[in-house]
Order: structure tokens, then sequence, then C-alpha cells
């Protein structure tokens, strides 16, 4: 027993690091499929056919294949074709940032057709162009609304990330199974991994429920 | 009230189809300056459609759209952009912008569109808000004003933009009854400022008495026009005379 503890206590800073190397993940994941993810969505709503086949051809394709597999993929095959030399953080980054891209276009479509369509309407009859409208009045409403869809993908991400493991990327899941392979502590060191994926989703998700209070639209229920 | 000889607006032969039903039919009107000119008529008739169609928010199938005597050209965006700036509109439901109150409602279109500066936008926007008596509603949102008080909104909104001319379409018909008056009067005192102004209403004892024209439409033709006096006196005779003293007799309206 006390050896049990005395082992996570030695191996706690070692994944603490680890943790942090999750989050470098998951920030980086999520901040790729915001930035794709809302281009996506806007093109599908207001872009063309091609644009409109495109995005969906893109989301099928990465909704439709595991992660585990599009990792393999990218890392040993379509990168190195690519002539990218990533390392496996790096790769596990854009991986699960496509990824997340094709799931958060759809959170942030949904949110934008959920808008009542009048508001486009009012603001081209001021003058705006389209692009100023969906800047100025679209997406700040329609993020808002996919706040609670987005902390929901954040957690599934967080937990996508441990895959990158497979890659060799030493994030949480790595650092426990080699700890463990050595001081055949296996089951203290994966609860201790599951606490620590724990404590990252609540963290985060707390963070985003603080984040929605504080955008609230007053008076507006939605 | 000066009056010039070319029309500020003239629209001519707007058609629209939709959905395989003729929606506008060849209409053809003009609007002096300073002028008020009430559409009145059934609902499907094509009102809503005819003013949207005017500045382009539906794109029409034919038809032609002059202002101060130069035709728009609304395939070309910048055109497109630079004459709508020149229209108000103002929409039966309001379509303020839910994330922003009711100053930043008036000042966003000046800051995005005519690029004046924070402070500048402010001002305006604050002078705006107080001529449609809402000079103490500046800090609140869309969700927190009543219909009347967003409507208002929404007109100081447009009166921002220095239009000039403003398309109205039915402005008072989401609003509940008590709230009618304080939309009709922001609406009668521009009349009496002297803002080139087309309108679609029910509000026949508003189209009695400011009206410097009524059309008539049904079935997307305008088939009745004239000065209010002639066409709605009781004994007038016309159709627009009969579907008024319906909706008179709908709303037991008093003058």
């Amino acid at each position: 027993m006390l050896n049990t503890f005395s082992v996570i206590l030695e191996a706690l800073p070692y994944l603490l690091k680890g943790a942090v190397v999750t989050s470098g993940i998951v920030i980086g994941a999520m901040g790729i499929g915001l930035v794709l993810g809302v281009h996506m969505a806007v093109g599908q709503v207001y872009g063309n056919r091609a644009f409109r086949w495109l995005v969906n051809l893109y989301v099928w394709f990465f909704r439709g294949v595991p992660v585990l597999v599009l990792l393999f993929l990218f890392y040993f095959g379509l990168f190195t074709l690519a002539g990218l030399n990533l390392s496996a953080f790096a790769a596990s980054i854009l991986v699960l940032g496509m990824t997340t891209a094709a799931y958060q276009s759809q959170i942030f479509r949904g949110a934008i057709l959920s808008l009542p369509r009048g508001q486009l309407q009012a603001a081209r009859a001021l003058g705006m162009s389209d692009t100023k409208a969906i800047i100025s009045i679209i997406l700040p409403q329609a993020l808002r609304f996919s706040i609670p869809g987005w902390s929901n993908e954040y957690s599934i991400i967080l937990k996508d990330s441990a895959l990158a493991f497979v890659l060799g990327t030493s994030e949480i899941m790595a650092r426990s199974h080699f700890v463990a392979s050595r001081t055949y502590q296996e089951l203290p060191l994966y609860i201790t991994a599951g606490c620590l994926y724990f404590i990252l989703t609540w963290l985060g998700v707390r963070a985003l429920l603080k984040l929605e209070a504080k955008v609230r639209i007053p008076g507006y229920s939605h | 009230m000066t009056e010039s000889k070319e029309p500020i607006l003239r629209v001519e032969n707007i058609c629209k189809i939709l959905g395989g039903k003729k929606i506008l039919d060849s209409v053809s009107f003009s609007l002096q300056r300073g002028e008020l000119k009430v559409l009145i008529g059934p609902s499907g008739a094509g009102k809503s459609t005819l003013l949207q169609c005017i500045n382009f928010l539906i794109p029409p199938d034919k038809g032609q759209v002059w202002l101060e005597g130069t035709e728009i050209r609304s395939r070309r965006k910048r055109d497109l952009y630079a004459f709508r700036q020149q229209v108000g509109m103002i929409f039966q439901d309001f379509n303020l912008f839910d994330h922003l109150n009711a100053l930043e409602n008036v000042a966003i279109a000046l800051r995005k569109v005519k690029k004046m500066n924070r402070q500048a936008a402010r001002d305006r926007a604050v002078a705006e808000l107080d001529r449609v008596g809402l000079g103490d509603k500046l800090g609140l949102f869309p969700a927190e004003l009543s219909g009347g008080q967003k409507q208002r909104v929404s007109i100081a909104r447009a009166l921002a933009m220095d239009p000039k001319i403003m398309l109205l379409d039915e402005p008072t018909s989401a609003l509940d009854p008590e709230l009618i008056g304080e939309v009709l009067s922001v609406i009668r005192d521009l009349a009496r400022g002297g803002m080139t102004m087309i309108l679609a209403t029910h509000q026949i004892g508003f189209t009695r008495t400011l009206a410097d024209e009524v059309l008539f439409m049904e079935n997307g033709i305008i088939i009745e026009r004239g000065l209010p006096a002639e066409l709605l006196s009781p004994n007038a005779g016309t159709r627009s005379r009969d579907f008024c003293s319906r909706l008179d007799e709908l709303y037991a309206e008093d003058e």
C-alpha cells in the first residue's frame, strides 16, 4: 500500500507534465477546429454549391473514419507523402484538429440556422455586405449558442487525445503506461491517469460554463 | 413642402414569380420628394414582396428602380450596398440584432458601413434614439424591450443612416393594440418632417389623415390609386373603400 502511494507520488510530476502535453494537444486541436469549423459552417450555409459539396465530403470523411485510423493514416502516410516532417505532438494536434473541425462545423451550422433570418435581411437593408453581416451580426450570436455543444466537443477531444499515445506523443496516457510497465503498478497508475483526464474535463467544462454565463445576452432565453 | 418634378424614386415594371405564382405583375409607381404613399390591400397581395424588391432584398425577375434619376445596377455589389444605405427599411417583426443593446443596434451600421468612429457613431445613435423617445433605454437589449420600443429602435437604426426614402413594411402589424400608437406617432412626426416614405399598412385611419396617395394592391397588381379622400370616402364605390370598411368593422376603428 505504502509502495503504491510512493510510486504515484514519485510519478506525479512526470504525469503532470503529460497533462500539460495533453492540454497542449487539446487546446491546439480545438483552436484549429474552431477556425476551420467556423469557415466550413459559414460556407455550408451561405456558400455556393461547389463549396458546400466540398465541405460535405470533408465532414463525411472525418466523421466516417476512426480517429485511430486517421492518426496512422496521416502520421505514417499522408504527412510523409506531402513531404512534411512533423513531430508526433504536432501531428496529433493537426489530425485531432481536422477531426474536430468536422464536428464543430456542424455545431456552428446548427447555431447559424437557428438564428431568425430577418436579422440578415435587416443588416443587408442597412447596406452591409454579406461578409460584414456574417462577421458583425450572425457569428457573434451563433458562437454564443454554440458554447454548450462546443463544451461537449471539448470533452470528447480531450479523451480522444489519449490516442495520440500510439504515435509516441508523451501525453498522460503514454507516461502512465511507461511508469506502469516499469513499476508493475498498473491499477494505481491508470486510476491516476483517469483522474487527470477527469479533472481536465471538469476544469474545461466549468470554464466554458463561466464563459457562457459571461456572454449571455440580457433578457434572452433561447 | 418643396416638390421637384423629378421623382426621388421610380419603380417600373417590377415582376416577381415565386413558386410558380405571380406575386408581382408589372408594378410601377413613383415617389416625389417628401411624399407619403400608402400601400393597402389584402394579405398575399404582394405589398411586402414589392417593398423588398425595391431594395433588392428579393431580387425582382424583371423591372427597374431609379433613385434620383439614376438606375440602380443591383448586380454591382458596390452600387447595391450604396443604394441600400440610402433606403431605410422597417420590418413587421423589427429584426433588431438580438446580441446588441439599443444603442449598439443603431450604432453598428454607422461604424461598419459608414465607417464612423466609435464616439461619433455613439453620439449619432443617442440622438436618433432620443428622437424616437428612447433616450433612457440605450443600454437595454431587444429581449428587454416591448414591441413598440423595438420598432422605435429599428426606426432610429434606419434614420441614423440618413436615408433619402423609407420603406415601411407593416410596421405595426406585429404589435399589441396599445403599442401601435407610439409607433404611429413616430411615423407621423417623420411624415410631417418631410421624410419620403412608402408604407404598407392596415391602419386605415392613419392612411386617411396622412397619405398623399393610396395604392391598393391585389394579386400582385396595383388596381386602384388616388387621394385617400377619393378612394376611401364612404360612397367612393371603390374596391379600396370596400376593403377598408371591412377592416373598419373588424377593428371598430374610431378616428
